[in-house]
């Protein structure tokens, strides 16, 4: 009875082959799982998506946070009328960027992106170094209250484009190099390398005048 | 051979400079943060040993009533980076603040650069605003040290951030009973039942020769007892020592000179 199952001997060399190839890759998979690499690309593009989100949240928390801001300055500064429009349109701009989650992987958005913000912190340094001149503004309760806010908001912005940069680092580097790449390509072929921030927040203030 | 050889030296020296500078610039990107020994760490040793120890018993008491955990530390240098970054860093290090709730607060004094800064965990950002924490370094701590009162700047901080936080946890505390209460009916009828069917199994098993364990009742007050004191104890008043407790914050704080 074995002898009648038992296959031509020319047919069960590739069928064995395969079985063999197939357990391989299974083996490969379950390895692969095991030391948690498997899952590292999804795990590392979520966690670069949340710190992008958070960058997101914070720009959006300065754009608020402007409207406010102007309105105060102009009562008391009513020479600084150009430099206040040229905030207000920075931040129309600024806002007018679709931005989304696909935003990181599209070069052309991103530039667009950043472009856009960099502008208005320039508009938005100049307006508040101009605020020097008005001693009475300077000592409003009002506007201190929103000039710590801004403060604030500036520093949590440099604080979440550092952490995204350092996501999409480990991101962008798991699947560029090997164990990664190969993961990569075979189990999430959409995985894209993600934009990163070409400036450091320093050097998009407004440069400071010394005489 | 020769010049092959030399070649590969050369080319050897190169790449070895290359790491050599690139391990240096990583280095050199990241600060040597201090070490946290305490709810106070006076690296720059500005703070007298009194003052230290009344703010610290100020500060622990507010941790065992709250959780939440403020430190102050002071620095002999920045190492390059600005306050807020540093500070950043420092906390991020420190992981001051419960891991779920975030509630840590960081009070950096740097006198070489003339610089402080509250760094606010993401937790307290609604409490301690920045707007509030500019307040406290402007009227309490800054007047204080232009007239190189470090000691007595940083008390006046403390108690500041301590007001403020503790008007925010009493609000906290009184929502307490209410959540136990909403829970409580469920989670003892639930125990009842386990209790019943327990002793009921127990009962069957020994056969009516001896009785169950009546410890079973006992079940009860050890888990609402559990319940309570998770909740208004930090939990890390363990053993003298101080470490965070896994929290982290997004830059939140203000920051002043003098």
């Amino acid at each position: 009875m074995s002898v009648s199952l038992q296959p031509p001997v020319a047919l069960r060399a590739p069928v064995l082959g395969r079985i063999a190839s197939a357990f391989a890759a299974l083996w490969l998979a379950l390895c692969l799982s095991g030391c948690g690499a498997i899952n590292r690309v999804p795990s590392l593009e979520e966690q670069a998506k949340s710190s992008w989100s958070e960058v997101q949240n914070q720009y959006q928390r300065r754009a608020d946070l402007i409207p406010n801001l102007v309105e105060t300055v102009k009562g008391y500064a009513k020479q600084e009328q150009e430099t206040l429009t040229k905030v207000t349109e920075a931040r129309a701009k600024a806002t007018s960027v679709q931005v989304d989650a696909s935003t990181v992987s599209d070069p052309e958005k991103f530039k667009q992106f950043q472009d856009a913000q960099n502008q208005l912190s320039g508009a938005l340094g100049r307006l508040l170094a101009s605020v020097e001149a008005y001693p009475d503004l300077k000592s409003n309760q009002n506007f201190l209250a929103l000039q710590s806010q801004l403060e604030g908001t500036e520093n949590r912005i440099a604080v979440a484009r550092r952490d995204y940069i350092q996501a999409v680092q480990a991101y962008n580097t798991e699947i560029r190099t090997i164990p990664g790449r190969w993961i990569a390509s075979w189990f999430y072929p959409e995985a894209k390398p993600m934009e990163t921030f070409t400036s450091t927040p320093g050097s998009e203030r407004a440069p400071n005048v010394k005489f | 051979m020769i010049p092959r050889t030399k070649n590969t030296f050369a080319r050897l020296a190169a790449a070895l400079a290359v790491l050599l500078l690139a391990l240096g610039t990583a280095f050199a990107a990241e600060p040597d943060l201090p070490k946290l020994t305490g709810r106070i760490v006076d690296g720059a040793n500005i703070l007298s040993p009194e003052a230290e120890a009344k703010i610290d018993a100020k500060l622990k008491a507010h941790e065992d009533k709250s959780g939440d955990q403020v430190a102050v530390a002071t620095v002999p240098s920045l190492q390059g980076l600005t306050v807020e970054d540093f500070a950043n860093r420092l906390f991020r290090a420190w992981k001051l603040g419960q891991a779920k709730t975030n509630n840590g607060v960081l009070l950096l004094v740097a006198p070489t650069e003339r610089k402080v800064r509250i760094e606010v965990g993401y937790g307290l950002e609604g409490a301690l605003t920045d707007a509030l924490t500019k307040v406290i370094i402007t009227t309490a701590i800054t007047p204080r040290f232009k007239q190189g009162d470090f000691s007595g700047g940083v008390e006046a901080g403390a108690d500041a951030i301590l007001s403020i936080l503790s008007g925010d946890a009493e609000e906290w505390q009184r929502r307490a009973p209410v959540r136990e209460d909403s829970v409580d009916p469920v989670t003892v009828g639930f125990w009842i039942l386990v209790i019943v069917v327990l002793v009921l199994v127990m009962a069957r098993m020994n056969s009516g020769g001896r009785r169950g364990r009546g410890g079973g009742i006992v079940v009860i007050p050890t888990s609402s007892g559990g319940w309570g004191g998770g909740f208004s104890d930090g939990g890390f008043s363990g053993g003298g020592g101080f470490s965070g407790g896994g929290g982290s914050s997004g830059g939140g704080g203000a920051s002043g000179d003098w």
